[in-house]
């Protein structure tokens, strides 16, 4: 509460009762009601977050009944004959995610870097508009991109490049078909890239300029002093950053539902065609029948909220410390 | 007025506790509008006012000057209670306003009957009417005799802003220049028509022009009202109260009629604040 | 190393940049190719058949929209009014960073909330699901943007108002909350436009209709959902219509944003000065 204490000195009255007396009154005046109601909306995000783990936990009892854990290491999935097993799915979010965040992190950090040390000013905020737009665009609009324009150059340029130069590494052998683990990660590199970009260049703003004029003054270069001094103070909110991306990632789904294949296999090669958790509940469930098979997909769904809130949790925790410890010094 | 030079050289220790008994005394006759006794402040753990001793007199200026951190314009939102907005901040002693303990009364009701006019000029995003318009309308107390316009135009008057804004005033209080914006706020302080106003740093930020005005407005609004100024601004105190207090660290110096403060003060350290050897 | 260093890092910039001008440059071109009065205004073709439009989907994502700001906006800003007016330390941070948590988490599994809370009670699908599917979505982004917005209002609007004799919850409603409007407003307009090209979390929620759907008891069409199933359909005509309705979905996004952002730069200069 933002009260203040009153000791009150004038001996007719207790502070105690003071403290009574003063909350009655701001009940009379309506703040306290005004506090109270306002409080509950704010405890409906508490309230939602409670609910949706409820329902996803409720929902999944049979599944996680008849599995148990076995359920997140098992590579079948055979709704014919009502056996589920989550690994295709967990390994095919990871391997596509991994993917998208080894091209999107030195993409990302380097135009973050370019936009918050090295532009001038007029250029960095012309250019983070725009990739603030690109951060707006829907997903579906991505897939459909993807379907129509990546996954054909995917078929007949990069893949076939990658299997001539790079075809000794198992990743990149195996029959060609446009669709797979390759052209999703890509299309994920493209979206969670003005993720990466727009917070890591907060982060990096919010480093205080003492620090890279002390740099500066003991001769470091306009780019040493931005490698060896401000990245380094910044590195943990663009970790941060990283992992925000890794969770938007990982949740995505109509994008990556649109050109992954949709083909519940591990395979070791990036061209094959897999499957993701949130492209096979998008797929599925509205023709999940079964009440097994249904609540597999949501068991699913649980995976993926438990993961995707874990690095959340992480990433904010990351950016917090760092944007705060700046702000503290500036 | 005797009685009350007594009063103002207020004591710090106890081996002046006479003065005090005399000012009670004194007090008893001509009933100062705010009395403040034995009064101490606390930001958290640090102590920002200690032991402060002060009669306001109705119908006069009083000024309170000193360096800044000093305290004088925490005392003044003691006055009524706008140190509540701040957090972790504790009261001692006691505030009277005709009597009544201020630190004890119905806070919004003290403040209608105590205004306050800040040192950057506040006002809200709205036109200079609803401006002005606002304490009456929030306070429901424009139903006496006067209506709403009646009462803003009134105001606007006694805040010596009427003629510039009559033909504005579904214009918004940004369109204003700096001074006319200050002076629109002490006119939406008058509109609750409080009893007592008090004045932080009201003309700081101000030009010279601006400044003149709004001392002028001053002396016209004792007659009706109460006057509690801050100023940094010496000149300014000398020019406008009728009393005034030195505050140093924390601490009311002296307190007495401004002719005396500025010419022949009592207290060392309100010697050298005055002709300036420190501050 | 600086020069090279320089140019590097630009260049990741520009790709970043590049690669929204390819994609409004795509779609421009080819969604407005294809863009006609008639698929504007009339109903989906039957399979198999070419022509028509998408007028019921256009409506229903309205429809959508417009359950999600009812349920969505007034929870998250009276929770960001709490957490900028009547907030303390610890309880307004566990709000922040629940609020952020949830904002992160996958759109998808909105949808199986929404389905598990709306739909298998009601026993099918409907525009309300799908709308409280989005709502859902909304509470999270609209309260940072409220408490951001309203933060930014100075301090010293308060203390004018308080002076005179306003309570608090007075301050807040009658110059706090005014003095922070436009920003609110904005941030509401930016959160609807993230929320109205979310698919995953409608897929089974509002589900899809090929016809008009009346009231908000029925499955609903939605643009983005029209693009899916038809970007994924072995149909030539049909593909043309998704590219023209993510042309309108684009437009319509960006236009927001756009419009939001030009409106918050120029308050903001406003506030300053």
């Amino acid at each position: 509460m933002a009260s203040t204490s009153v000791v009150l000195n004038s001996g007719t009255r207790p502070p105690s009762g003071g403290r009574v007396h003063a909350f009655l009154a701001r009940l009379k005046r309506g703040d306290e009601i005004a506090h109270l109601i306002t409080l509950i909306f704010a405890a409906c995000i508490f309230a939602l977050t409670a609910g949706l783990v409820f329902e996803l936990w409720r929902n999944s009892a049979l599944p996680r009944h008849q599995f148990g854990w076995h359920f997140l290491v098992t590579s079948v999935w055979d709704p014919v004959f009502d056996n589920y097993g989550a690994a295709p799915f967990i390994y095919g979010t990871i391997v596509t995610s991994a993917l998208a965040l080894f091209l999107a992190m030195p993409l990302g950090v380097g135009a973050a870097i370019f936009l918050a040390e090295l532009a001038p000013k007029g250029v960095s905020n012309g250019l983070t508009f725009v990739i603030e737009l690109l951060a707006a665009v829907p997903s579906v609009i991505f897939g459909v991109l993807g379907i129509f324009i990546l996954v054909p150059i995917v078929r007949t340029d990069i893949e076939p490049f990658l299997h001539k130069t790079l075809g000794f590494l198992p990743l990149f052998q195996g029959p060609i078909y446009g669709v797979g683990f390759l052209a999703a990660g890509l299309v994920l590199t493209i979206m969670v890239v003005p993720f990466i970009i727009s917070i890591s260049r907060e982060v990096l703003l919010a480093v205080p300029p003492e620090q890279r004029e002390a740099a500066l003054a003991l001769g470091a270069t306009k780019w040493e002093s931005t490698w060896k001094v401000v990245v380094p103070y910044a590195r943990t909110g663009i970790a941060g950053s990283i992992f925000l991306a890794l969770a938007r990632a990982l949740g995505e789904t109509m994008a990556v539902t649109m050109v992954i294949g949709n083909d519940p296999k591990i395979s070791a090669s990036l061209f094959a065609p897999g499957y993701s958790i949130a492209a096979v509940i998008a797929n599925e469930f509205t023709e999940a029948t079964g009440s097994l098979y249904r609540e597999s997909l949501i068991e699913l769904g649980l995976v993926l909220f438990v993961v995707t809130i874990i690095i959340n949790a992480l990433a904010r925790l990351l950016v917090l410390t760092t944007t705060r410890r700046g702000t503290a010094h500036a | 007025m005797g009685g009350l030079s007594d009063s103002a050289v207020m004591a710090q220790t106890s081996e002046e506790q006479p003065a005090i008994a005399r000012a009670e005394k004194a007090a008893s006759i001509a009933v100062p509008k705010i009395r403040v006794r034995g009064l101490n402040f606390f930001y958290g753990q640090r102590q920002a006012l200690q032991d402060i001793n002060l009669d306001v007199e109705a119908n006069k200026v009083t000024a309170l000057i000193g360096p800044s951190g000093c305290g004088k314009s925490t005392f003044l939102r003691t006055l009524n209670r706008m140190y509540e907005t701040v957090r972790h901040t504790r009261v001692e002693g006691e505030v009277l306003l005709d009597g009544e303990n201020v630190l004890a009364s119905d806070v919004s009701q003290l403040r209608r009957r105590v205004g306050m006019v800040f040192q950057k000029s506040n006002p809200f995003p709205k036109t200079i009417f609803d401006n002005v318009a606002y304490g009456p309308r929030i306070n429901h107390n424009h139903a006496g005799k006067m209506t709403l316009a009646e009462v803003v135009e009134h105001s606007l008057k006694r805040a010596a802003l009427w003629e510039e804004v009559k033909d504005s005033l579904h214009k918004s209080a940004y369109a204003l220049s700096g001074g006319q914006q200050q002076r629109l706020c002490i006119a939406r302080a008058l509109a609750v028509d409080p009893e007592v106003l008090l004045l932080d740093e009201p003309c700081s930020a101000l030009d010279p022009i601006s400044t003149a005005k709004i001392e002028e407005l001053l002396f016209a609004l004792k007659d009706s009202c109460t006057l509690v100024i801050v100023t940094h601004n010496m000149q300014q105190a000398a020019r406008v109260a009728d009393m005034t207090g030195f505050f140093l660290l924390g601490r009311l110096i002296e307190f007495n009629r401004t002719e005396i403060i500025f010419k022949t003060p009592s207290k060392k350290e309100t010697e050298d604040y005055i002709t300036g050897r420190f501050g | 190393m600086n020069g090279i260093m320089l140019t590097l890092t630009g260049v990741c910039a520009l790709i970043a940049v590049s690669v929204l001008m390819f994609i409004l440059g795509y779609l421009v071109w080819n969604g407005g190719r294809y863009l006609t009065w008639t698929f504007l205004t009339h109903l989906p073709a039957p399979v198999g058949e070419t022509g028509g439009g998408m007028a019921n989907a256009i409506v229903g994502s309205g429809k959508l929209l417009l359950i999600a700001a009812l349920t969505g906006v007034p929870v998250g800003f009276m929770g960001g009014v709490y957490l900028s007016e009547f907030g303390g330390k610890t309880f307004p941070f566990m709000v922040r960073y629940t609020a952020d948590l949830l904002n992160g988490v996958p759109s998808i599994v909105m949808g199986i909330f929404a389905f598990t809370v709306v739909v298998l009670p009601m026993g099918h699908f409907s525009a309300l699901a799908g709308g409280m599917a989005l709502g859902a979505m909304l509470i999270p982004i609209v309260v940072r943007s409220t408490e951001e917005f309203l933060r930014a209002v100075p301090l010293t609007l308060r203390e004018g108002a308080l002076a005179l004799g306003a309570n608090k919850w007075k301050t807040v409603a009658t110059v706090v909350i005014p003095a922070g409007f436009q920003g609110i407003a904005t941030g509401i307009l930016l959160s609807l436009a993230r929320v109205a090209g979310e698919t995953a979390p409608l897929l089974f929620t509002s589900f899809n209709n090929q016809y008009w759907s009346s009231g908000f008891n029925q499955p609903t069409a939605s643009l983005p959902y029209m693009i899916y199933i038809y970007a994924i359909s072995p149909y030539d005509d049909w593909h043309r219509q998704a590219w023209a309705a993510g042309f309108i979905l684009l437009a319509l996004v960006l236009a927001a944003n756009i419009g939001a952002r030009l409106i918050l730069s120029r308050g903001i200069r406003v506030a300053r000065g």
